[in-house]
């Protein structure tokens, strides 16, 4: 067993855990933080995206003893509890941009890394390149472009971050 | 995943000691190739030994004439580097192209060379800038280093710590990606140096990263498309699989090679060599 220490949406967590836990299980069966999900088998789909640090990973393909020590933010940590949506949860809300909504976590997760990355001003090319480690099965990916574009504007003007 | 221990090494050679003492043990470095195949079954290390908290193995400097970047360096960091976007903006370029933004956030330049697959984006630029890899013990030659399929000549309790790049005048790298991996189906890397023209190929060769010594000397006479008007590679061992035939390969690498040459001379000189 290995103790690990870390941040997990601002809250300090410490546990005991089997060194072969990965990141994405540790946070959906320790955690019960189940808004990241889990896609495939082969680090290809990015359901399972978390912020670790303040960037994009793939929680399937990081052992949860490699974040200790570190900073882990999941889609929970977007925005609080009860509060209004992450501007870029509207903007996928207000644009259609999911139908079963297993691939959202994960687009939203990237989406706002993306934004940190990039600005707030994206093209559709530039959405559609980075959305390369994103798949989803249902909506053919033209509502999710435009609601990261309408997401990335709106968190221009918001508080969250 | 089968279990294994877990180690956190704070130096190089707390980390070369691990992999002495204990046998079998790996190292883990971004984990975006280990990971897999330990998920699925096909690796099952006892032992994992994590470079990735080594401070200071992740650097990014120019020392002369030669760009020097830490093994733990990720694809993201070698992508967006200022220092390596100077020196070698085709370095640049083809990190930038490898997987997905999440996978450059974890993958690192060390991990991809000693992993040495087939498709991978990097042995295809060492082995055209001609490139010293750097363990805790000597330095090679990409020659020297690569070993044919996923094979390398490390040792066991052998690290690489960095990789130095001498800056070529120019250098373009043209991927064609595999639709589906969006590994390369062929990568070619050129690379005009000061003393002779380097053209690498990854992605095609059934043994991994291979020149086309043909086209250097062409390219070496003249640094233009122009050059490789007419001129082939055979298709013997390349690889031919669900994703393309040997002669599609073949095909690819000459038309890649072109576009490498155009793209590296609508690049300036580079100010450093
Ligand atoms: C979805 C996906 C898409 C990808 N697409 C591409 C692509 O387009 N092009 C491409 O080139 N790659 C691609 N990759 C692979 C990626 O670049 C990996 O990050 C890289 O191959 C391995 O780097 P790592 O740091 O993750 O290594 P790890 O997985 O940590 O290690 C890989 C191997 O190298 C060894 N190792 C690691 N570091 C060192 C060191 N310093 N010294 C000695 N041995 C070491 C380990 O023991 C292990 O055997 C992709 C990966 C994924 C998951
Ligand atoms: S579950 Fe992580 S990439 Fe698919
Ligand atoms: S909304 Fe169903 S997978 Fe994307």
């Amino acid at each position: 067993m290995a103790k690990i220490s870390l941040v997990v949406n601002g809250n300090p967590v410490n546990a005991n855990i089997d060194p072969r836990t990965l990141l994405v299980q540790f946070l959906r069966e320790n955690l019960r933080l189940t808004g990241t999900h889990v896609g495939c088998d082969t680090s290809q789909c990015g359901a399972c995206v978390v912020h670790l640090d303040g960037k994009a990973v793939k929680a399937c393909t990081t052992l949860a003893v490699m974040a200790d020590g570190h900073e882990v933010r999941t889609i929970e940590g977007l925005a609080a509890d009860g509060a209004p949506l992450h501007p870029m949860q509207e903007a996928f809300r207000e644009h259609h941009g999911l139908q079963c909504g297993f691939c959202t976590p994960g687009m939203i997760m990237t989406a706002v890394d993306l934004v940190h990355r990039k600005g707030h001003d994206l093209s559709d090319h530039t959405i559609r390149e980075e959305l390369e480690g994103n798949l989803c099965r249902c909506t053919g990916y033209q509502n999710i472009v435009q609601s990261i574009a309408a997401g990335a504007k709106a968190m221009a003007k918001s508080d969250l971050a | 995943m089968y279990e294994f221990k877990y180690h956190r090494p704070a130096t190089v050679r707390q980390a070369a000691n691990l992999l002495l003492k204990n046998e079998d043990a790996k190292v883990i470095a971004g984990g975006h190739t280990l990971l897999p195949v330990m998920k699925q079954r096909l690796a099952s290390p006892p032992h994992l030994v994590d470079l990735s908290h080594i401070e200071g193995l992740d650097g990014i400097e120019m020392k002369g004439r030669s760009l020097v970047i830490g093994a733990t360096a990720t694809h993201n960091s070698v992508a967006n580097s200022a220092i390596v976007g100077e020196a070698i903006p085709a370095l640049a370029e083809l990190a930038g192209l490898i997987g997905d933004p999440a996978v450059r956030h974890k993958g690192t330049i060390g991990g991809s060379l000693a992993n040495n697959d087939p498709t991978a984006d990097y042995p295809a630029a060492c082995l055209a800038l001609g490139a010293t890899i750097v363990t805790n013990k000597r330095r090679l030659k990409p020659e020297e280093f690569f070993q044919g399929l996923f094979t390398t000549s490390l040792e066991s309790d052998e690290i690489i710590t960095k990789v130095m790049f001498p800056v070529p005048k120019k250098a373009a790298y043209i991927k064609f990606r595999n639709q589906a991996s969006r590994y390369a189906l062929v990568g070619v890397f050129v690379a005009k140096r000061p003393s002779d023209v380097r053209v690498a190929v990854t992605g095609a060769g059934s043994e991994g990263v291979f020149r086309v010594t043909s086209f250097e000397e062409a390219l070496k006479k003249r640094f233009s498309p122009k050059a490789l008007d007419g001129m082939t590679v055979p298709s013997d061992g390349l690889n031919g699989d669900l994703h393309g035939s040997a002669e599609y390969r073949a095909h690819l690498i000459a038309v890649l090679a072109r576009r490498a040459v155009e793209a590296a001379t609508a690049k300036p000189d580079a100010s450093v060599a």
